[in-house]
């Protein structure tokens, strides 16, 4: 599974990394989390709002930092 | 630029399940219990305060250093409760929002209708000027006009809901409503004379380049008790972030209040000197401080003798520009794009201060 944190380096990009970790952690996933920083790569997401949550290519989430048990439903 | 006020609401809210919510308590039942609380407390505030300052810690009533002291504690916990419960309601209101849907009702429009919906708009959407970039790339690729877009951008710092409550409750609503509708005002001429100026080729060629299929809105199904856990998590964030900024804006305040004489602004500050509204704008427009942080100061400034309109732009030119979002703009705008969108502005946040002291 591959997880997209979309932010340049906000504080809440950071804790959404931090909580997506978590989260994939505490299910036993098999993941890769990747931080993607550079505003074109952002933008070419379609994402209006940082921090985004790309899950295996599918925008789940902008705009906000959801809790972890909120992203595990995401990640299922 | 990480002290915003304005909550990102939820886009994804609709996406995640409803948590197992156990019982009416943790539905909402819980406010039943905690707003009489809050209205307790803020009622106690004045004599508590007092009490600490002349009795607990000793000091003398009317000397400069208990008044200072009395004030700081009235007016700190005062503020914050305020704010606490402003953000709340905006952070739920907010859940209804979001910029995705704004972008769409402003991708079908033009002209100068355009500018005012948008800047109509900015004061209600959930903006993080985290995301100023993508937001305005979001914007402009789908058809928003460039003009509308500024409108939007410069609107959506500026009066915000957040200020505007704060402002009614310490100033009243007259206060409230004129900053609101000037900001208004210069949001929507600011926009809508960059629109005029045509001045789509400052644009930096990645923005239009660049591929681009705009996510869509994600509809926002929610319960009550979910967008009461949303506004709850971003009242905690909100102001989790901002109170050293407004505890900071009471302590300058604090000091004012008790050691600057009524006079000696007035002086500097007062509707006869001339050059202080320019003044006050230069100053604060490099400055960045969130409307909350800012809002403690304008209070002891208009206690203490400056005039409302100098007052106002003061605070304008803190909350509506500001060197870091500007390099952060630089991403996507020329230079003169840049020095057209700072230049406008700020003559539209000068004139308004000499209006009012003008008017009022």
């Amino acid at each position: 599974m591959k997880i997209e944190v979309l932010g340049t380096g906000c504080a809440k990009c950071k804790l959404l990394a931090e909580r997506a970790e978590d989260a994939a952690r505490g299910m036993g996933l098999a993941y890769t989390l990747v931080k993607v920083t550079e505003y074109p790569d952002i933008v070419a997401r379609g994402v209006m709002s940082t921090p985004g949550l790309v899950v295996d290519g599918v925008l789940k989430c902008q705009g906000t930092v959801p809790t972890v048990a909120a992203i595990q439903a995401l990640l299922r | 630029m990480d002290t915003e006020t304005k909550g990102c609401a939820c886009d994804c809210a609709a996406a995640v399940p409803p948590p197992p919510v156990s019982s009416l308590w943790a539905r909402g039942g819980w406010l039943l219990v905690a707003l009489p609380a809050w209205v307790g407390l803020y009622r106690s505030l004045k004599p508590l305060a007092d009490l600490l300052a002349f009795r607990v810690l000793g000091l003398g009533p009317g000397s400069r250093l208990g008044e200072a002291v009395a004030f700081f504690a009235f007016d700190g916990p005062k503020v914050l409760m305020l704010l606490g419960l402003v953000v709340l309601g905006v952070s739920f209101v907010q859940t209804f929002i979001s910029p995705e849907a704004t972008r769409d009702l402003l991708a079908k429009r033009t002209g100068a209708w355009s500018n005012l919906l948008a800047s109509l708009l900015g004061i209600a959407t959930p903006f993080c000027s985290c995301s100023a970039v993508p937001l305005f790339i979001g914007f402009v690729r789908v058809g928003v006009p460039l003009g509308a877009t500024f409108s939007f951008l410069i609107s959506a710092p500026m009066v915000n809901e957040v200020a505007l409550f704060l402002l009614w409750s310490l100033f009243g609503w007259r206060i409230a409503l004129l900053y609101t509708a000037t900001g208004v005002a210069v949001a929507f001429v600011s926009g809508w004379l960059i629109g005029l100026l045509k001045m789509e080729r400052h644009l930096e060629p990645w923005v239009m380049e660049i591929p681009y299929e705009a996510a869509a809105a994600s509809a926002t199904a929610m319960g009550f008790a979910q967008r009461l856990e949303l506004a709850v998590q971003a009242t905690w964030d909100i102001v989790g972030k901002v109170w050293p900024y407004v505890l900071g804006g009471i302590a300058v305040g604090a000091f004012l209040h008790g050691y600057v004489p009524a006079e000696l602004l007035a002086r500097f500050m007062g509707k006869s000197a001339w050059w202080s509204v320019p003044l006050a704008v230069l100053i604060g427009v490099p400055l960045y401080a969130n409307a909350a942080g800012i809002i403690p100061i304008v209070q002891v400034l208009l206690a203490k003798g400056a005039a409302l309109g100098t007052a106002l732009a003061f605070m304008m030119a803190v909350a509506g520009l500001s060197l870091p979002e500007t390099v952060i703009l630089r991403k996507v705008l020329r230079p003169t794009l840049i020095a057209t969108f700072l230049g406008v502005v700020t003559l539209g946040i000068v004139i308004v201060g000499y209006l009012f002291n003008f008017l009022m």
